[in-house]
């Protein structure tokens, strides 16, 4: 059955230095190009939030590396650090690095069914990354309206004060919607039509179901801030009133439009996240995954109701009371589906042989801290409580519970368990312990202070608590250069990875093809796999989680091993 | 050089045309989105349709006229391509082009008049979601008279043929977003 690649791939070995890394249409070559743009874009986003940390915690000091931060450098570091972190690391690493990677290494063919198409979508990336960074650099400064980018703060030079750096910003998020869109098409008529010959429904790994679900429900949502968007430069250029009430606009249709999108996002990054955690602890914990068509299932679930929760960001935006017990009910049943896939998480690691290699530690602690910001995020799903936590410190400690597993703590959960195919080596166990017990301690010394500094009623949006003397009580702002110092600890250690990383891509010990004797498709191939993957493409006899099968010698069952 | 994975076909259908559906669902949402905050602010500003009334029905209609014809061409172009005659395809995709062409010269013609007239994207939120909406729709059917010209050059040479299915129902579907908008913007008064 199985296919042999054409002779063609071999012409691609004497490509000179930059068409084969710039130019490539290799779908290992370009998820590279996301990964690293991606981990470059998340210094720049660690750094703006050491820059305003640092003036949060030590208000009107010249910090190291930044100087004085004015009001409106603060807003623009606040603003940019949101929208570089979740639109331009996030996005990049978790959907289109690891999709363009991992997909057709794991479900077996040689590429993309559209290279090329592939490659313009990195590339438009990529044009939406420098646009995104030269508005810092234009008369006015970086946009600062918040990563939501509410009208009319937004709308409107006279209140933004950046006539060209909000319009930047909304022309930089919109280049980077179309980019994912043609990622996302590629991704999905992938996975539909390019599988191996054998791999049904059911043999595909869960990550791939994740990250393509991801970009169903990504392409779904994003249609309408797309116009909404389109609407908002208008605004800001033109001088069209979409957004202005006085001119027959309204600026909650741009919450809405925003919140449309903005909510399905979360599940765009969530998914595939625990597709990671689910493929990392099956191996390490040496069991079949719990219950694969019901996780399925509760994804599909969990990505339609994903689409009735949106209203939740706004009920303290004047919304209809009725709305709001509309949107708390589905807000809360949302929370169902995502609790089952932890749970089934957990009862595969129950009774398995478990090795705690540092994937799996970042697995294990991506489902600890991920179960916080999950319980906290039922008090903002309540509409009654919500209105007294909103825009308080409460929900951004709850946010980042959310967000910091899902894009650096399930990030370097793949990075460091898909390494050895990646670049056909080992990282350093030693430094990757080191990393990550130096990174998860921090972050919890980072938010829980910022958890009781919401209960204590802070408002999120003040750039100088030595103006509120309410505020600037030694109590608070104790638990305040806490998680400043925390979060430095925390930037400090990830000098230890990027170590470990790039001197591992070089020095490290020499990886085979399946190092953690592990089932999925990727493992067959050479690490790392050439141009085409295979000499010959792989056939699919199984699932991909038939780990300890009574009876086998071996504990593990690789997918293309015929019966 | 084609990937293997391209020639496979799982599901039964050609990568093609499943990324050419897949690419229509994402623009529905797009359009659906824009349209759907427009019918929102017109329901709750009766005021506008003094505005709309300055809208010429009788040239939206004519254009509708033209792009539901232009359809049929590209209908009769696949085919052709269908039966392998890549000559016959291309003419009827160039009539098609005729078809689209003369819709953007229509628009043309109608916005340079109403922005004469002093109905401009700034004078009222009506006439800014009419020129988004239209705009945004006049620059599918440009891309999409590109991209024809590029699959009917192709075809004439008999290849590439079953491209011409594809940009087909790309065309329908910027037919179908015309169907929407011009009762939208022109019939409601």
């Amino acid at each position: 059955m199985a296919e042999s690649v054409p002779a063609t791939h071999d012409e691609h070995h004497e490509q000179s230095f930059l068409i084969k890394y710039l130019w490539s249409t290799d779908h290992k070559i370009i998820g590279m190009q996301y990964l690293f743009t991606g981990m470059f874009m998340a210094l720049i986003g660690g750094f703006f939030a050491y820059a305003f940390r640092m003036q949060l915690a030590f208000p009107g000091t010249d910090i190291p590396g930044w100087g004085l931060v004015t009001p409106p450098d603060y807003n623009a570091l606040v603003t940019n650090h949101g929208t570089i972190m979740i639109f331009w690391v996030a996005m990049p690493v978790l959907v289109a690095a690891l999709g363009n990677f991992l997909i057709p290494l794991m479900i077996g063919c040689d590429d993309m069914v559209f290279p090329r198409l592939n490659r313009l979508s990195f590339q438009v990336f990529f044009l939406s990354t420098v646009v995104l960074l030269s508005s810092f650099f234009v008369p006015g400064g970086a946009f600062g309206g918040a990563w939501t980018a509410y009208p009319p703060l937004s709308a409107q030079a006279a209140y933004n004060l950046t006539p060209w750096g909000a319009p930047l910003w909304v022309l930089a998020v919109a280049l980077e919607f179309v980019a994912f869109l043609m990622g996302g098409i590629n991704f999905i008529t992938t996975t539909m039509n390019s599988r191996a010959p054998g791999m049904k429904m059911h043999d595909i790994p869960l990550v791939v179901w994740m990250i393509v679900l991801a970009s169903i429900i990504f392409m779904l949502s994003v249609g309408p801030l797309v116009a909404g968007a389109v609407m908002l430069f208008f605004d800001q250029v033109l001088g069209t009133g979409f957004y202005d009430p006085a001119r027959g606009g309204d600026p909650v249709l741009w919450q809405h439009l925003f919140w449309f999108f903005g909510h399905p996002e979360v599940y765009v990054v969530l998914l595939p996240a625990m597709g990671v955690v689910i493929e990392i602890i099956t191996v390490f914990a040496r069991k079949k995954f719990f219950g694969y068509t019901p996780v399925l299932y509760t994804t599909f679930a969990a990505g339609v109701i994903s689409f009735t929760v949106w209203a939740h960001h706004q009920f303290i935006a004047g919304i209809d009371p009725r709305m709001a017990h509309i949107f708390t009910v589905t807000t809360l049943l949302i929370s169902v589906p995502i609790a089952l896939i932890v749970f089934c998480s957990i009862a595969t690691l129950y009774g398995g042989a478990i090795r705690f290699t540092t994937p799996m530690l970042w697995a294990l602690a991506f489902i600890f801290e991920f179960l916080l910001g999950g319980v906290t995020g039922i008090y903002l799903g309540a509409a009654g409580a919500d209105i007294y936590f909103h825009d308080s410190y409460f929900v951004l400690a709850h946010f980042h519970y959310t967000f910091f597993p899902i894009g650096i703590i399930a990030t370097f959960a793949a990075l460091t368990y898909w390494f050895p195919k990646m670049f056909g080596r080992h990282l350093n166990e030693t430094l990757g312990k080191i990393h990550f017990v130096g990174t998860i301690i921090p972050f919890n010394v980072i938010f829980i202070p910022l958890f009781i500094l919401g209960l204590a009623g802070q408002h999120r949006r003040i750039y100088n608590f030595e103006l509120f003397p309410d505020l600037a009580k030694p109590e608070f702002q104790d638990l305040r250069v806490l998680a400043t110092v925390a979060l430095l600890i925390m930037l400090i250690f990830q000098v230890v990875f990027l170590y470990n990383f790039f001197s591992s891509m070089i020095r490290g010990r020499k990886a085979e093809k399946n190092p953690y004797e592990a089932n999925t498709l990727e493992w067959t191939a050479e690490s790392p796999p050439p141009h085409g993957n295979w000499s010959e493409l792989p056939s699919v006899y199984r699932g991909p989680y038939e780990y300890s099968v009574p009876g086998r010698k071996a504990d593990f069952w690789p997918q293309n091993e015929p019966t | 050089m084609t990937p293997v994975a391209t020639t496979r076909s799982a599901t039964g259908m050609p990568t093609g045309r499943l990324a050419v559906w897949w690419l229509i669902a994402s623009e529905i949402v797009i359009f659906g989105g824009l349209l759907a905050a427009y019918i929102m602010h017109r329901l709750a500003h009766d005021a506008w349709s003094e505005q709309a009334a300055h809208t010429n029905t009788w040239i939206g209609a004519f254009n509708a006229l033209v792009l539901l014809s232009s359809s049929l061409s590209a209908v009769l172009g696949h085919k052709a391509a269908d039966e392998g005659d890549g000559k016959k395809a291309a003419k009827m995709l160039y009539l098609t082009i005729l078809g689209g062409v003369v819709f953007l010269a229509v628009k043309a013609f109608e916005w340079t008049s109403e922005i004469q007239a002093g109905y401009t994207i700034t004078s009222n939120t009506f006439w800014s979601f009419y020129y988004s909406a239209a705009g945004l729709h006049a620059l599918h059917v440009l891309a999409g008279v590109i991209v024809m010209g590029i699959v009917a050059a192709a075809a004439k040479k008999n290849e590439n043929l079953h491209r011409v299915e594809l940009i087909g129902l790309y065309w329908h579907f910027v037919d179908i977003v015309w169907i929407f908008l011009f009762p939208l913007l022109y019939i409601a008064k």
